[in-house]
């Protein structure tokens, strides 16, 4: 576990985990809000499950429910995980 | 006067296919969807049909119905706009169980990963009701909808409360029907365990060497509408459900009452409220499951209510064909029902090659006939018994 949580490797898994919930990956920019993406409060969970593994960063629900954008998201991720 | 209810559109995952077409075709046929001993779809791939995000957030058995619904209200006309406000259409869907691969597949999770890991989306995976809440979202049915639990009997229970429902003026329409997907290690095994799983792989209701059951999955969805309004839309009418009928035998968790004396009576008052004699069906589509005890009792029941008639009727078993759908075996078996009336055929009892001496009804052995209707709309009736002791008859009429 815990690759170095690079902003590219951050980008790179979190973009690639939200395309696995629905959307089409050209879907899922860093402007993307999670609205126009349809990722609801339980997929948001999920995501959360995901860095855990990768980078051992953990996000509780305050955390999640200020991110509006998937730049949000990896930004806090990055921010987290150094 | 009471409401009558009837059926515009039907839709069908079964193992002899996706759609209700080759679910009368390929069982007239003599064809069998039961491979290495278990019914399962295999020609059904979720995202053939789903989107990801669709597939991702249901468990098989809802994906099931779903693309039987689509299929069901596509064939009611429903595709472009509904012919109801959403409030007034319901949606009871029966399930044996619900999710459970996705219940084994979290409990597993669980106990490998720990409780961190385990899934937001478990829940919505594998609750009862996941079927039902798919289908009202998928289609903006926004009256009552509920999962039915009646292990067996459950897709004929979801089909009479629809009915219900309709008759008693809480609803206009209902999507109702039946979906279960336990081709999985558990439920194998304790189907197993309780003495009720087939040891050879066999389905062959009726017939001297019959050794139990053999599991299958699929689902199957039923667009009912009250008679007036759906005329008055112009629909087409597959089938008006003239009586439904239930009782139970409060005599044993999974042993049928050996005398049949309560399946039996749901027989008899199914019969009553269509107000048709017996010897006016043309044709019963049993519950012949392929075990030792139903296969009997469902025989004594026959006879207890159609009397001499009995030896003249003609009895099948679909389960001869794709085994046995539990929670969804009775829809599906009601919509086989109906579109055998329809194209005037008496599908068969396949896999009957040795005759029971103690069975000694028409049970259409191995090959179809012709269906030549006693009256000007043809009539069955569709038996369900389930685990706990429910038993369930409809009375179905055809088209003219």
């Amino acid at each position: 576990m815990a690759s170095t949580a690079t902003p590219e490797a951050v980008e790179r898994r979190i973009v690639e985990a939200l395309a696995s919930f629905g959307p089409d990956i050209d879907q899922v920019t860093r402007e993307a809000t999670f609205e126009e993406l349809d990722i609801d409060s339980l997929d948001l969970v999920e995501l959360a499950q995901i860095v855990e593994d990768e980078w051992g960063v953990e996000l509780k629900g305050d955390d999640m429910k200020g991110l509006k954008t998937v730049g949000d998201a990896i930004d806090l991720v990055v921010a987290r995980a150094n | 006067m009471k409401r009558r209810v009837v059926i515009t559109g039907v839709g069908a995952v079964t193992p002899l296919g996706v759609g209700a077409e080759p679910l009368l075709r390929r069982w007239a046929a003599g064809e069998v969807g039961i491979q290495d001993g278990e019914g399962a779809c295999r020609d059904f791939v979720a995202r053939d049909h789903l989107s990801v995000k669709e597939a991702r957030r249901n468990d098989r058995f809802a994906q099931m119905a779903m693309v039987a619904s689509d299929e069901a209200l596509a064939a009611a006309g429903w595709d472009g706009e509904q012919p109801y406000p959403s409030e007034r259409i319901g949606c009871i869907l029966a399930t044996g169980i619900g999710g459970l691969e996705s219940l084994e597949g979290q409990h597993d999770n669980l106990r490998t990963n720990g409780e961190k890991a385990v899934s937001p989306l478990s829940v919505p995976l594998f609750m009862s009701n996941a079927g039902a809440a798919a289908l009202s979202m998928r289609h903006n049915l926004r009256g009552v909808s509920f999962a039915l639990g009646s292990a067996c009997a459950a897709g004929s229970h979801a089909i009479g409360t629809a009915m219900r429902m309709i008759q008693a003026g809480d609803a206009d329409a209902v999507v109702t029907g039946g979906a279960e997907a336990t081709l999985t290690p558990l439920a194998r095994a304790s189907f197993r365990a309780a003495g009720a799983l087939s040891p050879t792989g066999i389905s062959r209701p009726f017939d001297a060497r019959r050794d139990g059951f053999v599991m299958g999955e699929g689902a199957g969805i039923l667009v009912l509408e009250e008679r007036e309004a759906a005329l008055a839309r112009g629909a087409r009418i597959l089938a008006e459900i003239r009586g439904y009928a239930s009782t139970s035998d409060a005599y044993h968790i999974t042993a049928t009452e050996p005398e049949g004396t309560y399946a039996a009576k749901a027989m008899q008052a199914a019969l009553d409220e269509a107000g048709v004699a017996p010897d006016q069906i043309d044709y019963v589509n049993a519950h012949g499951t392929s075990t030792e005890l139903n296969d009997a009792a469902e025989t004594r029941a026959i006879k207890r209510v159609f009397g001499d008639a009995a030896g003249r009727v003609p009895i099948s078993s679909t389960k001869s064909s794709i085994g046995h759908l539990l929670g969804a075996a009775g829809a599906v078996e009601a919509i086989a029902t109906v579109l055998a009336l329809n194209a005037r055929v008496v599908p068969p009892t396949l896999g009957l090659e040795q005759p029971d001496p103690e069975l000694d009804l028409d049970y259409v052995p191995l090959r179809a006939r012709r269906l030549a209707p006693r009256n000007e709309r043809p009539l069955a009736l569709s038996n369900s018994f389930g685990f706990g002791g429910h038993n369930v008859v409809l009375c179905l009429e055809g088209a003219a």
